[in-house]
């Protein structure tokens, strides 16, 4: 008992001292608050409500700082966007930035699709001889990955569900389903599959993924796809390793070491403070003293910004889920004569609200993800929500509430959208009620997709357990331009590939690839890989066929439950797609996180990238189960042991006299005629 | 105020204590431990085995919320359940009827997932035989000062238990690990509990000492489950395990509980099979240890008036400003789908290939024999 107390005293004494350190840590960041919103908030926002009504009409972005509106003349004449901020060169840039971002777009087939965008910026050099040892927003884990293996790139996600092109449109980072990984190392590598495999199992612990069943033979080593998205022009591609995981299953247990690399994702979860806060029950302490440890216990368990509506229940409750993490070297300044390190982390999202029970077609932050927003993450230096309303110009096909007279454009993907934007690093954002729940409602039904230009689906034809013949088919949608696309398929080697069968036909015609390259595969060693550059013409469907034979696995390689199939991953298909609209070139300009992602070279066309369905082939499987056992045991027993006891009873034995010689036959024949006993 | 007001109260009562605290410090490191480990097994796959994941993590979850982090818990789950097609509430398992309690929670982080549960890797983690590239959440960091908990749930048999309904391992082979994990002073006392039919019969080989054990069935009796639900369609938890799980709900870090309290958990009139345990390798009397010993990490925190000088200040690494020196090179993004040169990309030779030169000059040497041989004025007898 007396060491039940002496203890209970200590955490008090901690608790204490904590509770000290936050409140000085509050009174630390009061004066930040009242920058925003202290003595003349109250006369900002009266001014502010004051001012609503009479401004009806809508601002567009640009017209909210004052001094950009000079400098953007010449962006506005072309018709562009102007960006979301304009810093002045004299204020000193911290060395480490972070922003965050939600896309929400209405979908025409009336899913909700929903884009997380996390941005972290970082100047410094992970590869410079002195370790890089303090870290503040760039998460640590991932900070010693690159330093340790030499990573110059590093892209890797995690995806349930296909994305459906026809239906959804482009992604704005696309994904194959299952796990997909592929890294970039340094030219300072020496033996890059030993760095890989290390890599990889790294990632798996870092990830809670099964990424270290990633091996040689499911990696691949592109050629001309995979092209780096950083900077830098050394495209040596014996430093590139590719490889996807179609079976990965992607959970919570997914999500949760997604989030704690974020700056204002993690929950701190501390065990003595739930402890203490029992103490102080069950001792009936009095109650400031409770007070102050729920509100210890609020501030150390709640997340900030959009993080709180990372919440796995109804994140996976979808018809589409997909997190990534993607490394890369981008520009630090407009001149790009420095680069800095950006980490970027995507969660797509694409819910079906038909599906969950709804009748009445509305839509809102807090039924989507059963939080709302009440607050920007506190380090971070923008905080955006972005609604796509392209489609709703007047407002005739939904109805969004709390309204906002932000808008944005942005050229994403070759298309010109246009966005409501909430800007919530802004108190008025959150209005009287201190908390944002969007709400979208529904008008009418009505309204074309414009059908995307490019799209692709594969599968399986065939019959029997022998042989097979997998079909690509690439949708070229333009009525008038023949574009190229770069197909890379990475085939496990129990499907052995006939690859003189290989045909690449368009509108009836023999299509032939300007670039093939094959690497044939090694059973049990690596997979097969081919790699086309196809010219697709306009308005056509290419189809690529090959036949393949399956092969014979060792009944020790066939894994615990071989009925279900062998996967083989998405083909990933590569284009430069001709946009109708002119594209940004300029990568060094301020842009919304989600049309920055692939780097642009050409206005008159953008880069993306598509993923087929993965396949899932069966295999000639041995059955075994149980009766199979007992059937080869029954029969054995039958053979053996009946069929000689059979032959034992049914047969007469008799000694067979050996065939005498011949010289023993004619003195045997002499014997007889003497009256002699023959020999 | 406030905190003043429990600034005072707070040191009058600890200065009314203080006499005690030093009485009961013997009492700090009695159990012998220093740091918890758990390793939680579900080794079953499909989804009818729903209730064997929901045994494990209702394990975990207990596990953690008594103390023992993320990185000291080896979870192995060998199929999906949260996120299953057939689960009607995706990122979910439950325990209880009507959805009660969720166990799987928001922050789960599952170390062997799938087909990485194998007999091989089981053992491999238990004995700390793992290739070196395996990262720390993945491996048993356990010393001779550790208390490990395991608990394993699946089907199994008179001497064995199934993984993932291909391979199986021997109560045989299951003793020689936890011998080899003795004479590698891999633990102080462990506690090792299987809820499988005839469980009583996977811990009778054990001869390693400090090692207790239960079991939730008899050799010849079957575990059974526990309630159904109609949603999800499955039994949702074994009897033994949902019986254990309401015990350690009540709980808590500070609690006097004993193990004997928690061999009496399940009566043959709730779990129908009869549970077993062992003791008689275990050299404290169970009475005297704790639930918490094995279940929960508590730490025993004294504190220290002598001030302590850091003598050894860390010194700031000076950063040299980089930007001061001019970069000539200007850096760009590589093309994404450069057609042309791609095109022209030359096919990586695998194998040898003689130079050209070397093939150009032989050619040469075949026409000078042949003119030197047949001369230019018989090229009439071969055109």
């Amino acid at each position: 008992m007396a060491a039940h107390r002496c203890s209970c005293w200590s955490w008090l004494l901690i608790l204490f001292s904590l509770s000290v350190f936050v409140v000085a840590d509050i009174h630390e960041t009061t004066p930040v608050n009242d920058h925003h919103g202290g003595v003349d908030h109250n006369a900002q926002t009266a001014e502010q409500t004051a001012d609503q009504p009479a401004v009806e009409e809508r601002r567009w972005e640009a017209t909210e700082v004052k001094e950009a509106a000079t400098v953007d003349a010449a962006a506005d004449i072309q018709g562009t966007s102007a960006p979301e901020t304009v810093v002045p060169s004299s204020v000193p840039q911290p060395k480490d930035d972070f922003q965050e971002e939600l896309v929400i777009r209405p979908l025409h087939s009336g899913d909700i699709y929903a884009s997380f965008q996390f941005r972290t910026l970082w100047d410094t050099d992970f590869m410079r001889e002195n370790k890089v040892s303090h870290y503040r927003l760039f998460p640590k884990s991932l900070g010693q990955v690159i330093s340790k293996f030499s990573v110059r790139e590093l892209h890797i996600s995690f995806t349930q569900g296909y994305w459906r092109t026809m239906q959804w449109g482009q992604p704005f980072i696309p994904s194959p389903p299952g796990a997909e990984l592929w890294v970039w190392f340094q030219d300072s590598v020496t033996d890059v599959d030993a760095t890989w495999k290390e890599l990889t199992n790294v990632l798996s612990g870092i990830f809670c993924a099964s990424l270290n069943f990633i091996d040689s033979t499911n990696t691949v080593q592109p050629s001309a796809s995979f092209k780096p998205l950083g900077l830098g022009n050394v495209t040596d591609h014996s430093f590139l390793r590719y490889a996807t995981l179609p079976r990965e299953i992607v959970c919570t247990e997914n999500l949760t070491p997604w989030k704690k690399l974020l700056p204002c994702g993690s929950k701190v979860n501390v065990p003595p403070f739930t402890c203490a806060f029992f103490f102080l029950k069950k001792r009936g302490t009095s109650m400031p003293s409770v007070s102050v440890l729920s509100f210890l216990l609020t501030m150390f368990s709640e997340q900030a910004g959009l993080a709180v509506l990372l919440k796995s229940e109804k994140l996976f409750h979808s018809s589409f889920h997909s997190q990534a993490v993607h490394i890369r070297s981008v520009c630090q300044d407009w001149q790009c004569k420095t680069t800095s390190w950006e980490l970027r982390q995507t969660l797509n999202s694409v819910f079906d609200l038909h599906n969950s029970g709804q009748t009445k077609r509305e839509w809102s932050l807090f039924k989507m993800f059963s939080r709302t927003l009440t607050e920007a993450c506190p380090l971070a230096s923008s905080s955006k929500l972005y609604i796509d309303i392209t489609d709703n110009p007047q407002g005739e096909q939904f109805e969004l509430s709390p309204a906002t007279s932000l808008l944005s454009q942005a050229v994403v993907l070759g298309d010109r959208r246009t966005f409501s934007v909430y800007d919530l690093t802004q108190e008025t954002t959150f209005g009287t009620v201190r908390s944002l729940n969007l709400l979208i409602r529904w008008k009418s039904n009505e309204g074309e997709m414009l059908r995307p230009l490019l799209h692709a689906e594969r599968y399986v034809a065939g019959y029997g357990l022998q042989t097979g013949e997998i079909h690509t088919l690439m949708y070229n949608n333009h009525p008038y331009r023949s574009f190229p696309v770069l197909l890379l398929d990475s085939v496990p080697w129990y499907l052995r590939l006939y690859i003189h069968t290989l045909s690449v036909t368009s509108k009836g015609k023999d299509n032939k690839p300007s670039y093939i390259h094959y690497e044939p595969s090694k059973d049990r060693v690596k997979p097969h890989l081919l790699e086309m550059l196809i010219q697709l013409p306009p308005n056509s469907v290419t189809e690529v066929t090959v036949q393949f034979e399956r092969a014979l696995l060792k009944w020790t390689e066939y894994p615990p439950d071989p009925n279900h199939g062998f996967y083989v991953g998405s083909s990933v298909i590569s284009s430069l797609v001709p946009s109708t609209v002119a594209m940004h070139t300029n990568s060094t300009r301020e842009r919304p996180l989600f049309s920055s992602f692939f780097p642009c070279k050409e206005e008159s066309s953008y880069f993306v990238r598509i993923y087929t369905e993965p396949l899932l082939v069966n295999l000639p499987t041995p059955d075994f189960s149980m009766p199979y056992n007992v059937i080869c045991l029954t029969c054995t027993v039958v053979a053996v042991g009946y069929g000689s006891l059979y032959n034992l009873l049914t047969r007469s034995f008799q000694i067979e006299e050996p065939n005498p010689g011949l010289a023993k036959r004619i003195a045997n024949v002499i014997r007889r005629m003497r009256g002699v006993p023959p020999l | 105020m406030q905190i003043l007001t429990l600034l005072g109260l707070f040191s009058a009562c600890f200065l009314a204590n203080s006499i005690n605290i030093e009485n009961s410090a013997g009492q700090f490191f009695s159990s012998g431990h220093t740091n918890n480990w758990a390793v939680l097994v579900c080794t079953s796959r499909f989804w009818f085995n729903y209730r064997h994941v929901a045994n494990t993590l209702s394990v975990y979850r207990s596990v953690k919320r008594l103390g023992i982090p993320d990185s000291h818990i080896v979870l192995m789950l060998a199929d999906d359940m949260a996120c299953n097609h057939r689960n009607p509430k995706p990122a979910t398992v439950f325990s209880h009827k009507n959805m009660e309690l969720n166990v799987y929670g928001d922050d789960v982080e599952v170390d062997y997932r799938g087909y990485e549960v194998t007999v091989e890797n089981f053992l491999r983690v238990l004995t700390g035989r793992l290739p070196p590239s395996t990262p720390r959440s993945k491996r048993l960091l356990s010393d001779d000062r550790s208390n490990i908990l395991i608990y394993l749930t699946g089907h199994g048999g008179n001497g064995f238990l199934k993984f993932q309904d291909s391979e199986e391992i021997s109560n045989v082979e299951l003793a020689d690990a936890f011998e080899q994990m003795w004479q590698k002073r891999r633990y102080n006392e462990l506690l090792f509990i299987i809820d499988t039919c005839q469980g009583a019969s996977m811990y009778e080989r054990f001869y390693s000492p400090n090692i207790m054990a239960l079991a939730s069935s008899q050799v010849g009796e079957d575990s059974l489950s526990h309630q159904p639900d109609l949603a999800i369609g499955v039994h949702l938890m074994d009897r033994y395990t949902f019986y254990m799980l309401e015990f350690l709900e009540d709980i808590h870090p500070a609690s006097k509980t004993n193990m004997n309290d928690l061999f009496k958990v399940c009566p043959k009139s709730q779990c129908v099979s009869t549970p077993g345990h062992r003791t008689d390798l275990f050299l404290r009397d169970p009475g005297s240890v704790l639930i918490t010993d094995f279940f929960g990490s508590v730490r025993k925190v004294e504190l220290t008036m002598d001030a302590i000088n850091l003598t050894d200040p860390i010194k700031q690494m000076e950063e040299n400003p980089v930007n001061g020196e001019e970069q000539k090179e200007v850096y760009s993004y590589a093309d994404q789908l450069p057609v042309s040169e791609i095109i022209h990309q030359k096919p990586k030779q695998k194998d040898w290939h003689p130079p050209d030169g070397f093939i150009l000059g032989l050619w040469t040497l075949i026409l000078l024999v042949f003119f030197k041989t047949y001369g230019i004025k018989h090229l009439k007898h071969i055109f």
